[in-house]
């Protein structure tokens, strides 16, 4: 059974676990502002983001066993459109309201744009399919600045409206019952509220007749088929979920970071993503979310640790920390993949998978 | 008699050069258990194939429930009430054997996203009884004491009644089972015939593939051979058995 | 008229590199099943290294055709041991595991190569050095360089070696049946093993020798100049008929002249809408469309599921 399957039975356990936990995120941002300064509580606003994405990710993947190389592309979407809608680019400064969920579908529907041509295909050819896919969307914004100026290019969209709810701008401090809170522990506070609907609809999905049908697809898609799940649709349901998950964090993005640009959307972040769900634990919600706070927080350990170390030891700089710490990743892949093929935090299941050879 | 659920006029179906199926009909009756023998590569899952929308026709029809079966999707021919086995056996290995059966429930629910999410009282209620049902189906197979296993962990012949029971949560009308007795011992067979009856007598019609001519013969009202693609011979088991072009084609020749 | 047989020139150059390296994705496909996502960077280190070895040379006073094959040696002996290097940590341990966990790894020696070389060479474009004879020939109306015409000769060379390894030498059938069925042939007394090695190992010479002529061409070499080469190289092996050699080489030569092709013309043809700097998404709109309309290839043998 599930991870939350296995907490419904200790209700007692769980709840004590829940209120722990939300003690802990409620003040996660001031301690860390405090002790680690505003750099590291702009990464955990980025963490939270990453872990939007990588559940989105997990439903396709994870949960459908559809392998998309090309899924930052679905982010790439979102945060454009809130650019586009909400910035000086085309002097239109609609509200969050609308461009965030807008966002989202439009997401949901590249997702399954996408997605239809490859239904028939598996495994390797789907993910390289899917990568392709995603480079595209990449060099189109690369390069749709002429002959009429859509996405500014190479430049992309600075100056874009930070997110505003009900007049009260996240790019200020608020003033909330005589506490002020600063703009990235508001940032911090509405992304959470955030991926905690997407863990919670992840949850959902997961133990319900569609989630069941994505299992299984993903275990044998013609026995699927006997059943009488409608394999297309349920397919092209899993790229529009996992997609618009993408979109929101795409839309959130844009308006935390007031500019976006092509580069923010590379291959790399894709396989990132992905990077996050396998070795987190492919199809188990919490060993995702695992997934997605170590590859976010641990690079960037590594990227503040590996300047000052090599100073501290050897008077200089010798080695491109940039490249070290892709270095220290690349490394990190390998020896997880190796060592630990389930992903470091799999369900309980996916244990059993990777144990005895079966009947 | 009874009234005809499944009539196949003329089906034909080729790979290529091979003609795995030549003018292939044979009827079916409602409430019989129907078996389809013939030496291997005759083309009996070939036939199956087609019947539940895996392959298209290249000629002829199926008629079944008094409609034309169209060339269809498979996912369309269990919502018709066709439900069907594999040869290779083809169970979700690594999820449970209840939750094999709970998808099995697919075709006749109705949850999607909004009630997955939402978890209303309609969701809860369809799950509740879908979770109910598999329970039943296990337990009707003889595989309850092994739900929560992998599937893939169960033995072989439970693996085989597992699979029978997925089918049969498609509420199907008509069951094909693609040599469900392969690989299985003497008392194994028999107890695969009490369920068959078993499924017969609850009012679901079977179609079965079948190399254990003694199960055959004990079990099904009427048979039909095929042999490199054509129907030989349809008729009760016991006129079947004597029939002399069944003879030659299993034995390939005249018995002295 | 007047750019066409340019561009079918430029088109044979770059499909023959294609070739090389579609090569060697196809017969890792066809042995392993497996897509090696790290060749790529292979054939970058290939260029990368012959070109420190020729730069190293340079002014040794040694004619450039000498120096450049001391380069292609170096390069080529490196990436052979990269390429087993690479198949026996990173793919040989996962071969019993489910199919994402050698791509995992495979995208993980990527870009352990790929900053490997950023951290030796740095991050800029390095340019080939003059040392070759710059002759150029006309024909047809259009220019060709003494070195092109070596490229697509020493393409051909290797090309039709490979050709004579596979089918008329024991080796080479020991690798045909490795590639039909791994089990059978090692009841056969095949050394699977060791054929997957060696598999692994000539795809990476040729690696090498694709990354010193983009090198001496182009003078593009660069720690990223891999990836995009790669997903092409990939393309068109899929294009010809992922694990069929002839298709390979098929593919390569006919995605080059695609790309020169619609580089050349895509001004013309869309009006000025779209320039070349789109280039690159001929590449991805073939293999998609191939992988979906016709995912056997040209001439693939199709891959039919038994129910």
């Amino acid at each position: 059974m599930t991870f939350f399957e296995s907490l419904r039975h200790n209700r007692r356990a769980a709840i004590g676990a829940m209120i722990f936990l939300g003690l802990l995120l409620a003040v996660l941002p001031f301690t860390v502002g405090n002790l680690l300064g505003n750099s590291w509580l702009r990464i955990l606003d980025f963490a939270l983001l990453y872990i939007m994405l990588a559940l989105g990710l997990n439903i396709v993947v994870g949960f459908a066993g559809l392998l998309d190389l090309g899924y930052i592309a679905f982010y790439a979407v979102g945060a454009y459109f809130y650019a586009l809608l909400a910035s000086p680019h085309f002097g239109l400064h609609l509200p969050v309201w609308l461009i965030i969920p807008g966002g989202a579908a439009l997401a949901g529907l590249f997702g399954v744009i996408l997605g239809a041509p490859t239904l028939r295909l598996r495994g390797d050819y789907l993910a390289i399919v899917t990568l392709g896919f995603g480079e595209i969307v990449r060099i189109f914004m690369n390069n749709l600045n002429a002959p009429i100026n859509i996405t500014n290019g190479p430049q992309g969209i600075s100056g874009i409206d930070p997110i505003n709810m009900g007049g009260v701008t996240l790019a200020r401090p608020i003033e909330f019952l005589g506490i002020t809170i600063p703009s990235l522990h508001a940032y911090y506070y509405l992304f959470l509220a955030l991926a905690l609907l997407i863990v919670f609809v992840s949850i959902r999905l997961e133990d319900s007749r569609i989630g069941r049908a994505w299992v299984a697809i993903r275990e044998d898609e013609i026995a699927a088929k006997a059943c009488g799940i409608n394999t297309r649709n349920i397919k092209l349901l899993a790229f529009a979920m996992g997609a618009s998950f993408g979109g929101v964090a795409g839309g959130l993005f844009a308006g935390f970071q007031g500019f976006v640009s092509p580069e923010s959307f590379s291959l790399m972040e894709s396989v990132m993503v992905l990077c996050m769900v396998v070795l987190g634990g492919m199809g188990n919600i919490p060993g995702v979310i695992l997934g997605g706070i170590l590859l976010t927080l641990l690079p960037e350990a590594f990227r503040h640790g590996a300047g000052p170390v090599q100073m501290a030891l050897f008077g200089k700089i010798l080695l491109d920390p940039e490249a070290l710490r892709m270095l220290a990743f690349g490394l990190a892949l390998i020896i997880v993949m190796l060592y630990r093929p389930a992903g470091l935090w799999p369900s309980s299941t996916r244990r059993r998978e990777f144990k005895g050879e079966g009947a | 008699m009874s009234t005809v659920l499944l009539e196949a006029r003329g089906v034909a179906k080729h790979f290529g050069g091979v003609k795995a199926l030549r003018d292939v009909s044979l009827t079916i009756r409602q409430g019989e258990i129907y078996g389809l023998i013939g030496p291997n590569g005759a083309g009996k899952t070939t036939f199956f194939n087609v019947l539940t929308g895996l392959y298209h026709p290249d000629g002829g029809e199926i008629v079944f429930a008094g409609e034309k079966l169209k060339a269809s999707a498979p996912h369309e021919v269990a919502a018709r009430g066709i439900a069907r086995t594999f040869q290779n056996i083809r169970l979700f290995a690594n999820m449970t054997a209840r939750q094999n059966v709970m998808v099995g429930r697919h075709v006749r629910t109705g949850a999607g996203v909004l009630g997955a999410v939402l978890r209303n009282r309609r969701t809860r209620d369809e799950e509740a009884a879908i979770y109910r049902r598999a329970e039943e189906l296990l337990h009707y197979v003889g595989v309850a004491d092994r739900a929560d296993d992998l599937a893939r962990h169960l033995s072989y012949g439970d693996q085989r009644r597992l699979e029978i029971a997925r089918a049969l949560a498609t509420e199907p009308q008509l069951l094909a089972l693609d040599e469900p007795a392969a690989g299985m011992n003497g008392t194994e067979t028999e107890g695969l015939r009490l369920l068959v009856e078993g499924i017969r007598a609850d009012g679901i019609t079977v179609l079965l593939i079948e190399h254990d001519v003694k199960l055959v013969m004990g079990l099904c009202d009427r048979v039909a051979v095929l042999d490199y693609g054509q129907k030989i011979s349809e008729d009760v088991p016991a006129v079947v058995q004597k029939d002399p072009r069944v003879i030659e084609a299993y034995l390939g020749g005249a018995v002295a | 008229m007047d750019i066409f047989i340019q561009q079918i020139i430029n088109g044979l150059v770059l499909g023959s590199i294609y070739a090389l390296v579609a090569l060697g994705y196809t017969m890792v496909y066809g042995i392993m099943g497996l897509i090696n996502f790290a060749h790529g960077e292979v054939v970058m280190i290939g260029a990368l290294v012959a070109l420190a070895v020729v730069k190293l040379l340079a002014n040794s006073g040694l004619p450039g055709v000498v120096i450049v094959l001391i380069g292609l040696m170096a390069a080529a002996l490196v990436c052979m041991a990269v390429g087993f290097t690479i198949e026996r940590v990173a793919y040989r341990p996962l071969r019993k595991a489910p199919r994402l966990a050698p791509l995992i790894t495979a995208i993980g020696v990527s870009i352990v190569l790929q900053n490997l070389a950023m951290l030796i060479w740095g991050r800029n474009y390095h340019a080939f050095p003059p040392i070759l004879p710059n002759g150029e020939h006309e024909i047809l109306g259009a220019t060709i360089t003494s070195v092109q015409i070596a490229i697509i000769f020493i393409a051909a060379t290797m090309m039709g070696s490979l050709m004579l390894l596979i089918h008329r030498t024991r080796l080479g059938r020991a690798m045909r049946a490795t590639a039909e069925n791994p089990g059978i042939a090692q009841l056969m007394g095949v050394n699977v093993n060791q054929i997957i090695s060696f598999t692994f190992i000539i795809g990476s010479a040729l690696a090498a020798v694709a990354g010193l002529m983009v090198s001496a061409n182009y003078s593009i070499a660069h720690y990223y100049m891999g990836f995009v080469l790669g997903l092409k190289a990939f393309t068109a092996a899929v294009l010809g008929g992922i694990g069929n050699l002839a298709g390979a080489m098929l593919g390569g030569i006919l995605l080059g002249l695609i790309e020169s092709l619609g580089a050349g013309y895509i001004g013309d043809l869309t009006g000025g809408v779209f320039g070349s700097n789109y280039q690159d998404v001929f590449a991805f709109l073939v293999l998609i469309t191939v992988l979906i309309f016709r995912p056997s290839g040209l001439i693939g043998e199709k891959v039919s599921e038994r129910a």
